[in-house]
């Protein structure tokens, strides 16, 4: 199990806990503002984009080629954006603070 | 709107899949605080529709591992859900729906999201004959696994070549069938791609070991011992233990035109998804709408366009003043090709394909008329299609000769004509 807190775009924290599936499908599950993931969690539509903390990139790891492709022109990202739907819960993610990014 | 204004208020949802689930969250989203109800036939919790002919059939998951949204959220956000209802007819000066159980609901504002359903083309025989499905529900890609995995002969003859058929062959393959594709016309995806992407296409299926044949106009299907015989206009035959049939959709029109509204090539909407009666909305693919960018009514069938024109409803109905003006964009999945696409490609007089310097497949193909881009198809090249958007999006001017020489990299400022 993993706990993997939100923070949105206007600074609210939202505290999830999941086991499995992706860390997209945990936040559409719980309303979370900003994670839409339309595509179903392909990464095809880029409306899962988070920054993951500082401190937890080594949780998640860095993003694919495809999801730096998906996001090379968005002007909300940086070097830590990831898209969501491409994080597998697990217990390594345990403790993962996400920010919602930003979108137009 | 102030909200006490809304309070008392009922807005009705008929279909609950893509447009209809999306556009019922957008509605709470936005500030509506009176009843909410949605109305679907399918008995099964709204799912997403596109994993249905990939990754859907390949697994051997229930449908709950693919839910638009949890059973919770409808209860959090106060939606009633009702499935397995069918909805007989609109009374649009009682402003009320009729149920097919006989019950009677009222609204203040209904929204028809009724979506489409497979055409089943009238071949002699299609009615006998055994394991033949079409694919659009979760039910239909059960029924296909089930008698999939039931074969011991595994034929799969899929009839039409377009994307639901060439996923669906795709993912019969995966599974250690033996495919076949049937295309009545002379190329596959002819209604959709340039000659040149349904090549591509043919080129991949036939590497991975699946038959796709054009010019096959099946006219008759024979069952004998529960086994098929497809046989087409040109005389040749195909055994099938299981036929998918994937020749295009009808648009659920049926509700709304016994309503006497307006409708075209679908049910005709305005920029805020408004039908001729201010009191209806339509959403998805059922809709004939009017899109800004490429100055004609299109109708599309697409998760974005269902999700957006959702969007767009659902703020007209808070009277926030919403206007539809999307680019269409749609993906396709086969083997370890993934196509993302953007724009609509009718109208184009040339076409340019680049082809990049990395290994293995990638490329993308963009669709202009004259000097205006329409459209970029993108093979395994998310950058061409994220850089497609942009530039249509704009209406940026493109320089060709850069665009084609896969030496320059994919990035605005390299390839814009000041």
């Amino acid at each position: 199990m993993a706990k993997i807190t939100f923070i949105t775009t206007d600074n609210k924290t939202i505290n999830l806990e999941g086991t499995s599936g992706s860390v997209m499908q945990l936040a559409v599950d719980n309303g979370v503002p900003g994670i839409d993931g339309d595509c179903g969690g392909v990464c095809s539509c880029a409306t899962c984009h988070v920054h993951v903390a500082p401190e937890h990139v080594g949780k998640t790891g860095e993003a694919s080629e495809i999801e730096e492709d998906m996001l090379d022109l968005n002007d909300y990202s940086n070097e830590r954006s990831r898209l969501c739907c491409q994080l597998e819960i697990s217990d390594a993610l345990n403790g993962l603070v996400l920010q919602v990014a930003e979108s137009d | 709107m102030s909200d006490s204004h809304t309070k008392e208020r009922i807005c009705v949802v008929i279909g609950a899949s893509h447009a209809g689930v999306n556009f019922a969250f957008s509605l709470r989203k936005e500030g509506w605080e009176g009843t909410i109800v949605l109305f679907d036939k399918d008995p099964v919790l709204p799912y997403h529709r596109p994993p249905l002919s990939k990754a859907y059939l390949t697994s051997e998951d229930g449908i709950e591992k693919n839910l638009l949204k949890s059973a919770e959220s409808y209860e959090k956000e106060d939606i009633s859900l009702n499935l397995g209802v069918l909805v007989h007819s609109i009374n649009r000066e009682g402003k009320t729906v009729q149920l097919s159980d006989g019950r009677v609901q009222a609204y203040d504002k209904l929204v028809l999201a009724t979506g489409a359903r497979p055409i089943i083309p009238s071949i002699p025989g299609i009615d006998t004959a055994t394991n033949v499905y079409p694919l659009r529900t979760a039910e239909d890609v059960e029924n296909i696994r089930n008698a999939f995995h039931a074969s011991s002969n595994k034929r799969a003859i899929i009839i039409g070549g377009g994307y639901i058929g060439l996923e669906t062959a795709a993912s019969l393959k995966k599974l250690g069938g033996i495919v076949t594709v049937l295309e009545r016309e002379e190329r596959i995806l002819a209604r959709v791609t340039a000659p040149e992407m349904s090549n591509f296409f043919m080129q991949l299926h036939a590497q991975n070991g699946v038959d796709v044949l054009t010019s096959k106009n099946v006219v008759a299907i024979n069952n004998a011992d529960g086994v098929n015989t497809v046989t087409c206009e040109d005389g040749s035959h195909f055994e099938a233990d299981i036929i998918v049939v994937g020749v295009g959709i009808r648009v659920n029109l049926e509700l709304a035109k016994d309503a006497g509204l307006h409708i075209e090539n679908g049910i005709a909407v305005d920029e805020t998804a408004c039908t001729n009666d201010k009191d209806i909305y339509a959403i998805g693919d059922c809709t004939y709408h009017y899109n800004p960018h490429y100055r004609r009514h299109v109708r599309l069938e697409s998760v974005q366009n269902a999700v957006d024109q959702a969007k767009v409803a659902a703020a007209a109905i808070c009277e926030k003043n919403p206007i539809y003006n999307s680019i269409p964009w749609f993906w396709s999945d086969q083997y370890d090709i993934k196509l993302q696409m953007v724009g609509l490609s009718d109208g184009y007089n040339n076409i340019l394909i680049r082809e990049e310097e990395s290994e293995g497949t990638k490329l993308s193909m963009w669709y202009f008329k004259d000097d205006v881009l329409l459209a970029v198809d993108a093979i395994n090249n998310a950058k061409a299609y994220v850089l497609g958007t942009k530039f249509i999006k704009g209406n940026n001017k493109v320089d060709k000769l850069k665009l084609a020489d896969a030496s320059i990299s994919l990035k605005p400022l390299n390839l814009l004509v000041e």
